[in-house]
């Protein structure tokens, strides 16, 4: 029977290394011990390690953290999402390896979708590979700060004795001038820089995609002025524009979010409408059209799906931006507001002391770093995976 | 019995930097029901557009109908009917397969997915439905092993089995009119015959016309009833299959019939119509053709109008047709 579900592979046209998937070993007792290990043993590294690692590393949380998983769930928002999301995390790891584990061979779709292929080739670029992984750990320790950080970021130590204290076993990234544990905000600032870059891309690409399409498509009037707007916008001196709108309000966290999506829509807008253009004259367009399909049915199911493969890649090029932004805005002073962390902030109020407490600005400026740099992988192994000419 | 399609005095211009281009001027044909027409021409002389104005699919600007132009679809005039009104016509009455079976299906969409799409939407049936239906007309159009393909990709088909599923999805609601424009250019010759064979097939059993644009006098001679030979925009002859290869009455339908290979002169170099199509900004004032005929006399620099000959809707373009 595995034989004949063997040969059953995918039609011509199709990368023939990656072929079809190989069989899962070990089955279902497998998965349920381990989630993960099967996949990992049928050679599958990439959705086996992650089941594995976010099962074990979850788990490892909720048992270790016990005392502060069970006082989460009855405090603040913030932290009944990270218990939610640790338990979600371990309950999804376990129903998706057993769910793969047991579904038979041969009753797995043949299609492969041009995703599919673009998943394969990401999965062969190591650097993407790794930026990915980074990515996805700080997204992932971002949503379960509350109940993994050692300290409450906010809290102060002994101001005569715990100041300025270099890395240490009790402090690994030592403290701050009001006694503050460094890892501790570190790990809060994460929330707040990874937040804010997603959410402000996420309304950029939202706002830019659809402007993008309506132009592209409709073209004439509607096409020019928009993009006029967009021209308008984008000759605006972005950082005048952010450090004027803040000045004029309060600055906070929502603040700055909302101005950062707010002007970084108008490059998604121009490569859309450019993708859309392209699309409009190819010939599924215009047998949608030949099928009596309406306008916002083509805009929506034909012509956006098409068009967001460059809008991916710069969305994931955009959050590093972003994320560098909002760090400059919030070391200015202009942005996130002591004494809620940002890296920004920290970087800032580690400036004075960088010759005796170097540790300050040290660490939130290498997880700067690492994090853009980070974004900046994916961004590059989704721009080849994306790229049927570049795909070998 | 009464034309299922007739198109009167058609004019589709352009408004272009060049000046106006009269891509269609004039033209005049019918299509009866369950006839296959053939619309026969060289590249540029306007057999697209017609197809095109037909189904209401040029964008306006730059395309114009001129007043005047008339293209009824089963007694209802189509030139200014209403948005609304064409897109319920279009893929319900009328559908259209193109050339471009790489480029003419999703590419993020499985095969199924768009026939269903297409079902869902006119036919108001539901997901399950759809999908039964769908991989029926896979089958239908031949594809073999439709209930596995039908969750394959576009990428996944050959240009074949793509143009198969196009024809699927434009027969999913059994229109009453399949205008094909080029569907076999496209397509290795076996493949050709093979789609041909499944218009041809499509049409006994549905009883559907078929308003088939080609460039390719083959094609025509294997599938159609009728004929419509257009030059620089104007309908130049007009016949049965028959009528036009055995007795062509204009020049220009002479000379693409000489240029068709046979296997009785082999060894004799192929015949070919000197020149090209004039720009259709810059059409010649009298016969359109003469620059390019071999037969062309003073006479010619005269407007030319169709001549009816001795048989019933039988015309040539042309003063000697008639001689």
């Amino acid at each position: 029977m595995a034989a004949g579900a063997e040969s059953l592979s995918p039609a011509t046209g199709v990368d023939a290394s990656a072929g079809p998937r190989r069989r899962v070993v070990g089955g279902r007792g497998l998965s349920a011990a381990l989630p993960g290990a099967p996949q990992l043993l049928a050679g599958r590294w990439g959705s086996g390690g992650a089941a594995l690692l976010v099962w074990i590393g979850f788990l490892w949380v909720l048992v270790t953290r016990w005392d502060g998983v069970r006082d989460g769930w009855g405090g603040a928002w913030d932290e009944r999402l990270a218990v939610a999301s640790l338990i979600l995390g371990v309950a999804a790891a376990w129903a998706w390896s057993w769910r793969d584990a047991v579904r038979p061979f041969h009753s797995r779709s043949v299609a492969v979708s041009q995703w599919d292929l673009a998943v394969r080739a990401f999965s062969r670029n190591r650097t993407a590979v790794a930026g990915l992984i980074v990515v996805g750990a700080l997204y992932a320790v971002a949503l379960i700060t509350p109940v993994v950080a050692p300290f409450d970021p906010n809290l102060q130590g002994d101001l005569l004795t715990e100041r300025y204290v270099g890395p240490s076993l009790m402090h690994p990234l030592g403290t701050d001038q009001f006694a503050r544990d460094v890892l501790s905000r570190l790990m809060y600032g994460a929330r707040i820089s990874l937040s804010i870059g997603f959410v402000a891309v996420a309304i950029s690409v939202t706002i830019g995609t659809l402007l993008g399409a309506v132009a592209g498509y409709l073209g004439g009037v509607v096409d020019t002025l928009v993009m006029r707007f967009v021209d308008m916008v984008i000759s605006f001196p972005r950082l005048v524009l952010l450090i004027t709108i803040i000045a004029l309000f309060e600055p906070s966290i929502f603040l700055i979010t909302a101005v950062l999506g707010l002007t970084l829509w108008p490059s998604t807008a121009r490569i859309v409408r450019g993708e859309v253009l392209s699309l409009r004259e190819r010939e599924f367009v215009q047998a949608a059209v030949a099928l009596g399909y309406s306008k916002p049915r083509i805009i929506f199911k034909h012509l956006i799906p098409n068009a967001l493969a460059p809008v991916i890649v710069a969305a994931t090029l955009g959050i590093g931006n972003t994320i560098v932004l909002e760090a400059g805005l919030s070391f200015l002073g202009l942005g996130v507001q002591p004494p809620t962390p940002s890296w920004g902030t920290m970087v800032d109020a580690g400036r004075q002391n960088l010759l005796d407490a170097w540790w300050l600005s040290t660490f939130p400026g290498l997880a700067i770093v690492f994090t853009v740099l980070s974004f900046n992988l994916v961004g590059d192994g989704l721009r080849d995976a994306l790229d049927p000419r570049l795909r070998s | 019995m009464s034309a299922l399609l007739e198109v009167t005095d058609l004019r589709t211009w352009f408004d272009t930097d060049q000046g106006t281009a009269r891509a269609v001027d004039g033209v005049s044909f019918d299509v009866q029901e369950g006839e296959t027409v053939g619309i026969v021409g060289e590249s540029g002389c306007g057999k697209t557009v017609t197809s095109l104005s037909v189904l209401g699919l040029l964008p306006v600007p730059p395309a114009r109908i001129l007043e005047g132009s008339s293209i009824r679809f089963a007694g209802e005039e189509l030139v200014g009917a209403s948005v609304r009104r064409m897109r319920a016509l279009r893929g319900n009455e009328i559908s259209m397969i193109f050339q471009e079976p790489m480029s003419s299906l999703n590419p993020v969409y499985t095969v199924g997915d768009q026939i269903c799409e297409a079902l869902r939407l006119h036919r108001d049936m539901g997901r399950r439905e759809a999908r039964i239906e769908a991989v029926r007309l896979l089958d239908e159009v031949g594809i073999a092993g439709a209930d596995r393909r039908v969750d394959e990709y576009p990428h996944q088909l050959s240009g074949g089995m793509r143009q198969r599923v196009m024809i699927a999805m434009a027969l999913s609601c059994a229109p009453k009119l399949l205008i094909a424009d080029e569907p076999t250019t496209a397509l290795d010759v076996t493949i050709q015959a093979q789609i041909l064979e499944l218009v041809a097939e499509l049409r006994r059993n549905r009883g559907m016309a078929v308003l088939l644009i080609t460039h390719d006098l083959g094609v025509v001679a294997e599938v159609c009833d009728r004929v419509v030979v257009m030059y620089a925009g104007q309908v130049v002859e007009r016949g049965s299959v028959q009528e036009i290869f055995s007795e062509p009455r204009h020049p220009y339908t002479r000379g693409l019939l000489r240029s068709l290979p046979s296997l009785e002169d082999r060894g004799r170099r192929l015949e070919t119509i000197q020149g090209t199509v004039p720009p259709p900004t810059d059409w010649p004032t009298g016969c359109r053709f003469q620059a390019r005929c071999l037969l062309a006399e003073e006479r010619c620099g005269e407007p030319q109008s169709l001549i009816e000959l001795d048989r019933q809707d039988r015309v040539a373009r042309c003063w000697k047709a008639g001689l």
